[in-house]
């Protein structure tokens, strides 16, 4: 999932201090579960604006996913209401939910982080950059392209000790973790082919389905 | 001759090779690496020009190099893969080469984060063995990445770094070979300090053959004081500095000259390990030291060849 956190207060109160009223919209997928921007955060965050300006009128609301179109119009029968919406969504959703109401100013609560995984409760981790070309059979399961600070392909580094990365004691050192994952699943010999050069992806990226699209195209409804 | 380097031809020679590091200077005077240079030209066969080394920034490796050219120096250039993608690397290499600069040194550099722009975006769009095998194709098949054909000869004798003392210990010589096997013509490697470690991974060099197959520079930092062994043994990435060492720094009543006598020693041990063809000197700002300790090492006058 998608990993944020919220900004903080005195940042917000600077975006949305030249709206009297404001919808704030939690998203219910990912930002629920990372606890960055779900209902009770949203409460939280609505009770702590209006506890610094009692003129504010902040109503409040959560879509499932603000990512998805149908779920974003849902809206559309509040937003008329509100001089600005505070999405509380990751980087996506506030920019699908601006693309949609285009005359709306929709600004972000949150600090979108990474795609990744809660290790322990309150922890999470990065653990994929999206890079468009998935090498996790070969390096045991971790993924060295986000997990290793430097994105080497053929680590360790010579940074790394007792099993950290150079860049912090509290991270794992991403290439001893393949090292030993390739070990234990016998697959070492991986780590000895010739050095293949990556391809980065072109950004913004696009994917294309030309197979969804000439069904698309060929439907009668 | 893959480059013609002076330093490529000693080792080839089978003669014991001395380098040292010169840092080029956080600022744009000249005097500062022709100083260097001057302290270390009669003792050593070719000088390291450092790379932003942590990350800090300096004046450009490949500066420094032609600064120490014109003194009539031999350079190694420093490049790491931190601050550069594959087409800065390569125009880089190019002019280099067109500068006259024959030795080159292929690293991954210590993250920015350790730097004076710890925000800065880190590069790190190829790694140091994917750059170690660019600069190969580039020399050997005069092709770019991409396989496009470089007009011009591109004489690079290859180095690349390597840490016994990193983890995980027994992959470290699996990943020597990799450097080897990309095209690393030569090994620095990172300064040391526990010499029972080291023995036992040129064992492991020796038993994969690789000794055979490259030039095995062994990585010494002479210390001043107990203060900077301390300062090695906590905050210096990748470096193991045994307890015995900063006791010895800390009991001793002139610890520079404990320093010295720490390096001639292993200067010493390193004489008898089998596979060893040359000492690298990285006396970050104690630069002076390096003729005294190379003089007695018995390792002057240095051989012409």
């Amino acid at each position: 999932m998608i990993i944020a956190e919220q900004k903080a207060l005195p940042e917000i109160q600077d975006m949305v201090s030249s709206y009297r009223k404001i919808l704030i919209v939690g998203c219910g997928t990912c930002m629920t579960f990372c606890s960055a921007g779900g209902p009770e955060e949203v409460n939280k965050l609505a009770n702590e604006l209006v506890a610094e300006n009692k003129d504010m009128v902040i109503d409040k609301t959560t879509t499932p996913r603000q990512c998805t179109e149908k779920f974003i119009d849902r809206l559309k029968d509040k937003v008329g209401d509100y001089e600005a919406i505070l999405s509380m969504a990751c980087g996506n959703g506030v920019q699908a939910v601006a693309s949609r109401f285009p005359d709306k100013p929709v600004l972000p609560a949150l600090n979108t982080q990474f795609i990744g995984v809660e290790k322990e409760k309150g922890v999470w981790t990065e653990n994929c950059l999206a890079c468009g070309d998935c090498i996790l059979w070969r390096t045991g399961g971790v993924c060295p392209v986000t997990r290793c600070a430097k994105s080497l392909l053929n680590g360790a580094c010579g940074g790394a000790s007792e099993g950290n990365c150079e860049v912090s004691k509290d991270r794992p050192c991403a290439w001893q973790e393949i090292y030993h994952a390739l070990k234990r699943l016998n697959m070492l010999h991986y780590l000895k082919g010739k050095p293949q050069v990556k391809d980065w992806p072109v950004h913004p990226g696009r994917v294309v389905r030309e197979d969804l699209r000439e069904i698309e195209a060929t439907r009668v409804d | 001759m893959k480059s013609g380097s002076n330093l490529e031809r000693l080792l080839e020679s089978g003669q014991f090779a001395v380098t040292a590091e010169a840092g080029p200077p956080k600022g744009s005077s000249p005097k500062v690496v022709q100083r260097k240079g001057e302290l270390l030209k009669l003792c050593c066969d070719a000088l390291n020009v450092t790379d932003n080394q942590t990350a800090i920034v300096r004046m450009s490796s490949l500066s420094g190099c032609v600064l120490l050219k014109e003194m009539g120096m031999e350079p190694v250039l420093q490049m790491v893969v931190r601050d550069r993608n594959r087409l800065a690397l390569q125009s880089d290499i190019l002019g280099a080469a067109a500068l006259g600069i024959r030795n080159v040194l292929c690293l991954s550099g210590d993250h920015q984060k350790f730097g004076n722009h710890p925000t800065a975006k880190g590069v790190y769009d190829i790694d140091s063995i994917q750059f170690i095998q660019m600069v190969k194709a580039m020399r050997d098949e005069h092709k770019f990445l991409n396989g496009e054909e470089i007009s011009g000869d591109v004489p690079f004798f290859i180095g690349a770094a390597a840490n016994p003392f990193a983890d995980p210990f027994e992959f470290r010589v699996t990943r020597l070979a990799k450097k080897v096997n990309a095209g690393a013509d030569f090994i620095q490697t990172q300064g040391i300090f526990d010499m029972p470690k080291f023995i036992e991974w040129m064992k492991m060099v020796r038993d994969r053959g690789l000794d055979k197959r490259t030039h095995i520079l062994a990585g010494l930092i002479p210390i001043k004081s107990v203060g900077m062994a301390r300062y090695m043994r906590n905050n210096v990435s990748g470096l193991s500095v045994p307890k015995e060492i900063v006791d010895r720094m800390a009991d001793a009543k002139e610890p520079k000259e404990e320093g010295v006598k720490i390096c001639l020693e292993t200067i010493e041990q390193l004489k008898e390990v089998d596979g060893i063809h040359g000492i690298h000197i990285m006396a970050v700002a104690w630069e002076d030291i390096v003729s005294r300790i190379v003089e007695e090492a018995g390792l002057m006058p240095r051989p012409v060849v």
